[in-house]
């Protein structure tokens, strides 16, 4: 393959939170229907796309729905008939339009979501928490996390090549961490439109278009007789993905000149004994940590994960057995779950369980609610696995981290 | 800028197009007086028509895998979401069309929802849906006056008194259902002054329903129609006698057709009579020709009588609203 190297100025410098640079998206991307819904913090997306609209920047059918029911409905409906769309929610929210989130995928739906991940309150929380995405992770959305703004526009990117490729026709969401993430500005590279048509194509709904020209019927009771082929055809869509996501890759780092690796972000991991794994912007503060830790001598890395749906299996598998011990962050919770731990913390375990070294993997729950991973917390955490790597065994499973006793 | 389709109004139903949009290929009750709606509506809408339906009989009994009666594009949407999906893929081609991605046509988008759909679950969708002007689409309510789908559970549209699986007369409440039918048109017309077209129908009348089908449909923006469908399961009665009592709904006056465009307000047919002073048909007459009226006293009757004289004798107009300023 060859790089080309983008010539300036195809790309500006702007310094914008996660939530603009996801609105910027919407216009490099051409969307065509956009439905927005209030509810912190993903809403922030909203208000730039909105002014965006409002000065002649993004063309595209703005609906204001009624619910986030509505809101999902409509952009379901709007792709179905071959429109390029954008919505999104945060925490209850997300689950007021969890029907529509559920069908949208047994209906081979493109589209794509910003979650402002939030609390599920009651009681009473704006702050991040990744439950409100993992929630549909069994449904067919494809999830991924962002870690920076600049993530955010690129993923956004990725996201509408992926969902719409025909190969895949699934929805895809983009968690951007509430307030780190919707709300906090950052430096990113804004790339020109014609650098986003190079990677972009236009979605192409085919056959399965609904259009007075092409009269068919979508969505018909199928029941026992069909249900189960179309479920399986619906799972061959999710695994087929996981290439789609890697060549989009490919061609995202040859067009724009940045990326890495589609699915792990590994940091100072190459001779590292001990790594944690979180996702999103708490990636931060532990490449902090790591490099602070690393000035003491200690043999540490992070490992993000940028992909939950599809499941990077195969690359956790082959990259996690060569350390000693594997400390797993979730910034959520699945109550009564194996071992009581999170639901990263679940799956990272699951994968490992065919692995010839079986490496001891200590769970963590942190920043629950929005509140901060704290060096002192990320401190803890390598300590914490650290000892696990010395006994060779994992000890206590579970740990909460940065809460009061 | 996509315009709406020229459909000129049918002077009777030898006028009406001979091409069947909804065919063979349900399996909707015998009788079923919703199914004639679908047949009727897309008849009048014509093959250049995009139909949207919400969870009911009418997507449930309609379209099986591989057997759908629909020869124009149809999709399902979830059962409160009638209102969306019309507007979702009205905003859809609009974008498509405004950006030269699609041909530039009109093409009618129709989202249809039973009463629970509508009535109940759907309504805040419908009544946001109301208010986009610049989408061109028709939501119909096909109102059978249950959840008739899911085993007959009484809805938000269902009549005082009636006996559905959710509220059956026993031996000590005779009467379970003690909500009055909601006034779904009624309301949406008053709620929502810029919606160009709000109208009642029903397939006993089979001409004025298409008219109104047509018409809601060129007339331009979002547009709601409701229609009474006698359902033979549900109001359990023999299915031959849906067409009739469907007239009987409208000449006792419990059922008006009326049609408000632009707002005003015109009541039609045999409503319009009623309006002028003919005399309206006991309610009893409709009443006890079913059997989930079957357990009514005499006292009851006399009460559903007392609530439809007072809406033709005290009504600003009658089924659409209420007498609102108190005498005096």
């Amino acid at each position: 393959m060859t790089t080309e190297t983008p010539t300036q100025p195809l790309e500006t410098e702007e310094l914008i939170s996660g939530s603009e640079a996801i609105a910027r998206a919407c216009a490099l991307a051409d969307v065509d229907v956009i439905t927005a819904y209030p509810i912190r913090p993903y809403d922030t997306v909203m208000q730039f796309v909105s002014k965006l609209i409002a000065n002649g920047e993004l063309k595209c059918e703005y609906i204001v729905a009624e619910s986030e029911h509505s809101q999902f409905e409509i952009v379901k409906h709007a792709s179905a008939v071959g429109a390029r769309v954008f919505t999104g929610s945060s925490g209850v929210g997300w689950f007021y339009a969890f029907e529509v989130l559920a069908v949208t995928c047994g209906l081979r739906i493109p589209m794509v979501a910003m979650v402002g991940n939030r609390a599920l309150d009651d009681p009473g929380a704006f702050g991040c928490e990744h439950n409100d995405a993992l929630a549909v992770r069994d449904l067919g959305w494809m999830l991924n996390w962002a870690a920076t703004a600049q993530d955010c526009i690129d993923t956004a990117l990725l996201a509408w090549r992926v969902a719409e490729d025909p190969r895949v026709f699934l929805p895809c969401a983009i968690s951007t961490d509430g307030a780190f993430l919707t709300h906090s500005q950052q430096i990113v590279q804004v790339p020109d439109k014609s650098l986003v048509d190079r990677f972009l194509p236009p979605y192409d709904r085919g056959k399965f278009q609904l259009h007075p020209d092409n009269p068919i019927t979508i969505a018909p009771q199928v029941n026992e007789d069909w249900l189960m082929e179309i479920r399986r055809q619906t799972d061959a869509a999710m695994r087929r993905a996981r290439d789609v996501i890697t060549e989009a890759h490919e061609d995202f780092k040859r067009i724009f000149g940045r990326g890495g690796d589609p699915f792990l972000e590994e940091y100072m991991t190459d001779d590292a004994d001990v790594v944690l794994i979180g996702m999103g912007s708490l990636t931060l503060p532990l490449k902090v940590t790591v490099r602070r830790l690393r000035e003491k001598g200690h043999k540490v890395g992070f490992i993000r994960v940028k992909w939950f749906r599809p499941f990077p299996g195969p690359e956790l598998l082959e990259s996690l057995s060569r350390f000693k011990a594997v400390g797993v962050i979730d910034r959520d919770y699945s109550l009564g779950s194996p071992l009581n731990g999170g639901v990263l913390f679940n799956e990272v375990r699951s994968i490992m369980y065919s692995a010839e070294k079986r490496v001891p993997i200590v769970g963590f729950i942190a920043g629950l609610g929005g509140r901060e991973i704290t060096i002192p917390v990320t401190k803890e955490m390598f300590e914490v696995t650290q000892k696990a790597a010395e006994k060779g065994e994992a000890g206590q499973e579970i740990h909460w981290v940065g809460v009061r006793e | 800028m996509t315009t709406t389709q020229d459909l000129i109004p049918l002077k009777g139903v030898k006028q009406s197009p001979v091409e069947e949009l909804f065919t063979s290929g349900h399996r909707t009750c015998q009788g079923c007086e919703s199914a004639l709606v679908m047949k009727l509506m897309i008849k009048a809408a014509g093959p250049r028509t995009i139909v949207l339906g919400s969870t009911g009989c009418m997507y449930v009994a309609n379209t099986t895998y591989y057997s759908t009666p629909w020869v124009v594009p149809w999709m399902h949407t979830q059962l409160g979401s009638s209102g969306s999906a019309a507007l979702g893929t009205a905003a859809g081609l609009k974008a498509l069309m405004s950006k030269g991605k699609l041909k530039d046509e009109p093409i009618n988008v129709i989202a249809f929802c039973g009463d629970g759909g509508g009535a109940d679950m759907g309504l805040s969708a419908i009544s946001a849906t109301l208010t986009h002007n610049e989408y061109n689409l028709l939501i119909l309510m096909y109102d059978n006056e249950s959840y008739a789908n899911t085993d007959i559970q009484v809805s938000g549209s269902s009549p005082w008194g009636a006996n559905s699986t959710f509220s059956p007369p026993g031996t000590l409440h005779r009467i379970m259902n003690r909500r009055w039918k909601k006034n779904t048109a009624g309301m949406l017309a008053v709620g929502h002054p810029q919606a160009r077209y709000i109208a009642t129908g029903c397939a006993s009348y089979a001409t004025d329903m298409m008219n109104k089908v047509r018409k809601a449909l060129s007339i331009g923006g979002p547009t709601f129609m409701h229609t009474l469908d006698p359902c033979p399961k549900g109001w359990d009665y023999d299915p031959m006698y849906s067409h009739e009592l469907g007239m009987l709904a409208v000449q006792t006056g419990i059922w008006v057709q009326y049609e408000v465009e632009d707002g005003k307000v015109t009541l039609n047919g045999p409503s319009k009579m009623l309006a002028k002073g003919k005399k309206r048909l006991p309610v009893e007459e409709y009443l006890k020709r079913q059997g989930r009226f079957a357990h009514f006293t005499k006292e009851d009757i006399a009460y559903f009588q007392s609530q439809i004289d007072e809406m033709w004798e005290k009504w600003w107009i009658p089924g659409v609203i209420p007498p609102g300023i108190a005498d005096g």
